[in-house]
């Protein structure tokens, strides 16, 4: 990691006691994605599926270094974002199911999910389309004067559209609080980095140089690295010094989607490199969980889950009519 | 009542916004220093300021998105968007993103964007600089939609759009820019959704927006000539649409014209066609008759531009049209 020039060094350093809360956080992530993914396969929920198993680390370690009042954009892998910016997974998973109960009650699903009161303004299923708008919640920080920011996550796929680099753009321009996370898991659905961009994944931080934007290099398997650049990344935006690129440096354990036959990428590397690269399983190592701690806490965490789906299958299902409710916000405009 | 033109119509109601309530600013590009490429925002730099009325760089997205977002956050963003041919390029951020948000966060969250655009024929301009896109707008579910073609109701409908809690989309004419028109002395907001009878008349309806209701004025005037009375009527607003109004404009009168300056095919008229012979259907002794340009892009010799796009002749033929129906 980078340190960014001048910058006063910020409290970096997660207390162990923090740690052991973003393990069993990762570790909430981690059998969340795998209950949805069995729920999917099994019919039970509708609609498209991306799990982020692998990358629980970075929405872990950004959320857990922003204050409560910072806001996050989403992607369609926005289960981890969400949960890690606070969100039950009661709520999410009811929203899986179409649910009132759901955190967007039942109107957005996986690629939408939404928890404004804990600063989730949403995630989106156009690739880079988020980017704007926290450039727009930045500048409405800035305007009335509030030290918050607002971070987009997003993937390298998404540093080709025109949404990023206007957004980079304008927010480096105007300085305004983002902190611009790359996910940069290499893959954009089945097209490797090497086919869709002109640098390497590792030369990422070039599109930040294009603007004169601070970056950091980041090593997403490892909470703690991630959260320590969050804090710097934050300290800097939010001290008027404009905005801060972090190139995180991740890996997607799972296909694109869930059902994606990966017909494009080695199956065996990429078990490979689920072994090799787990960030739970590097942070059980770093804080020396024992077999048997871990598996009462797995035990703990699963029921958990089971628990969230049983929430989500008692839930009350919306009538058709509510499909018009929140079209406007001065009531409903039917036509017909 | 003071006289003002369409331009300072606009430009009243943006800057006595933006005096009354911090939450009102703007951004666009050259808005500034050169006052947009209208002239529109002359001046409101000295008053409010850079931070107020940001100059923007060429990005459509952005301008779009970063309103969006401040929107959300509370603020009452104006974003000018400076040709609407323009919109174009911003429109995955106006139709997915403005749009939605609120029904997809099942109603947590609210946009209350401004997007002010301007276009339309008369400067030779040509195919990419003059387009009106209207109609697609109004095909989206989330947007509000208004056509203002008067100082009055630019400056009184321009107001409720700013303080709508949703994404209004807000056209203006730019050869109504000098037009004078008295307007009240202190801003009487103009609801959203409410059309304006501008002239009454028994034997026809003409429905006009933007720069053609002026044609459909002219065109009355010279009908009167021939005996023929034509009722002028101004959705104002094109979604939502005041239905009710021009239906009952229509069942009085028994015959309807639409007219716009944008193409004819899937144009608004078609909307405008359609929703007035549900509610009118026994009361018409005619088809309805449609005006717009010819389904060409806009060509830049100021005869071919004269004959792409519509005129009071071409309102008055539609008009006798109708009339010489049994
Ligand atoms: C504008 C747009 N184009 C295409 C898609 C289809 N699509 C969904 S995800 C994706 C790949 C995104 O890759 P990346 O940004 O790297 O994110 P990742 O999937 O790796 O998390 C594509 C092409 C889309 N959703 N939006």
């Amino acid at each position: 990691m980078t340190q960014v020039e001048g910058e006063p060094r910020v409290d970096a350093v997660l207390p162990e006691e923090r740690l052991r809360g973003l393990f069993r956080e990762m570790l909430v992530i981690r059998r969340f994605e795998e209950k949805v993914e069995e729920r999917f396969r099994a019919g039970e929920l509708p609609g498209f599926l991306h799990v982020a198993i692998g990358q629980e680390a970075v929405a872990c370690g950004v959320c857990a270094a922003l204050e409560p009042d910072d806001v996050i954009s989403s992607t369609h892998r926005a289960h981890a974002h969400t949960i890690a910016k606070g969100t039950h997974i009661n709520a999410v998973m009811a929203e899986m199911y179409g649910k009132k109960e759901g955190c967007s009650g039942g109107y957005g699903g996986s690629m939408h999910l939404y928890d404004v009161a804990r600063g989730n303004m949403g995630a989106n299923a156009v690739v880079g389309a988020g980017l704007p708008m926290m450039a727009g919640a930045a500048l409405a920080f800035t305007l009335k004067g509030e030290p918050r920011v607002a971070v987009p996550f997003f993937g390298d796929g998404a540093t080709n559209t025109g949404a990023f680099h206007e957004s980079m753009n304008l927010a480096q321009l105007w300085k305004l609080p983002v902190v611009f996370v790359l996910e940069n898991n290499g893959w954009a659905e089945s097209t490797p980095a090497s086919q869709q961009l002109p640098l390497a994944v590792e030369d990422m931080h070039h599109r930040a140089l294009a603007y004169g934007m601070h970056h950091l290099e980041v090593d997403g398997q490892d909470v703690e690295a991630v959260f320590a650049a969050t804090r710097e990344a934050r300290a800097h935006a939010v001290s008027g010094k404009g905005p801060v690129f972090m190139n995180v440096r991740t890996f997607r354990f799972t296909g694109h989607y869930v059902g994606d036959p990966q017909v494009y990428r080695d199956k065996a590397e990429a078990r490979e490199l689920a072994e090799t690269h787990d960030p739970i399983e590097r942070l059980r190592v770093r804080l020396g969980v024992s077999d048997e701690d871990f598996e009462r806490l797995d035990a703990e965490v699963q029921a958990e889950v089971d628990a969230s789906v049983d929430f989500a299958k008692a839930g009350t299902d919306p009538a058709p009519e509510d499909a018009l409710r929140w079209v406007y916000a001065d009531g409903t405009m039917e036509r017909s | 009542m003071a006289e003002l033109t369409y331009r300072e119509a606009v430009r009243d109601a943006l800057s006595q916004a933006m005096r009354g309530d911090e939450r009102v600013f703007m951004m666009g590009e050259d808005i500034a220093e050169m006052g947009g490429s209208m002239g529109v925002t002359t001046g409101m730099l000295a008053e409010f300021g850079p931070q107020r009325i940001r100059n923007t760089p060429i990005s459509e997205i952005a301008i779009v998105g970063a309103g969006i977002g401040a929107a959300v956050q509370g603020m009452l963003p104006v974003v000018e968007i400076m040709y609407e041919d323009f919109l174009t390029i911003s429109m995955e951020q106006i139709v997915n993103q403005a749009a939605k948000h609120r029904t997809m966060s099942g109603g947590q969250v609210k946009v209350p964007l401004t997007i002010r655009t301007q276009g339309g024929a008369g400067w030779s301009p040509g195919a990419q600089h003059a387009q009106q896109l209207e109609a697609w707008f109004t095909h989206v579910p989330g947007l509000k939609v208004v056509f203002a073609s008067t100082p009055e109701d630019v400056r009184g409908l321009l107001w409720s759009a700013i303080y709508d809690p949703n994404p209004v989309i807000f056209f203006e004419h730019r050869t109504l820019y000098p037009i004078k028109g008295e307007v009240p002395d202190t801003i009487a907001p103009i609801p959203l959704g409410k059309a304006r009878v501008h002239r009454e008349g028994g034997d026809c309806t003409v429905v006009a927006t933007g720069r053609l209701v002026h044609e459909a004025l002219k065109a009355a005037e010279l009908a009167e000539k021939d005996g023929i009375s034509i009722e002028v009527v101004d959705p104002r607003t094109l979604s939502p649409l005041d239905a009710d109004a021009l239906v009952a404009s229509v069942r009085k009168t028994t015959r309807c014209v639409t007219a716009h300056e944008a193409v004819v095919q899937g144009g608004f008229g078609a909307e405008l066609a359609a929703v007035i012979q549900h509610g009118a259907f026994d009361y018409l002794d005619a088809p309805i008759e449609r005006v717009g340009a010819k389904f060409a892009p806009l060509a830049f010799a100021p005869v071919m531009e004269e004959f792409i796009v519509p005129h009071a002749s071409d309102v008055l033929d539609a008009v006798k049209k109708t009339l010489a129906r049994a």
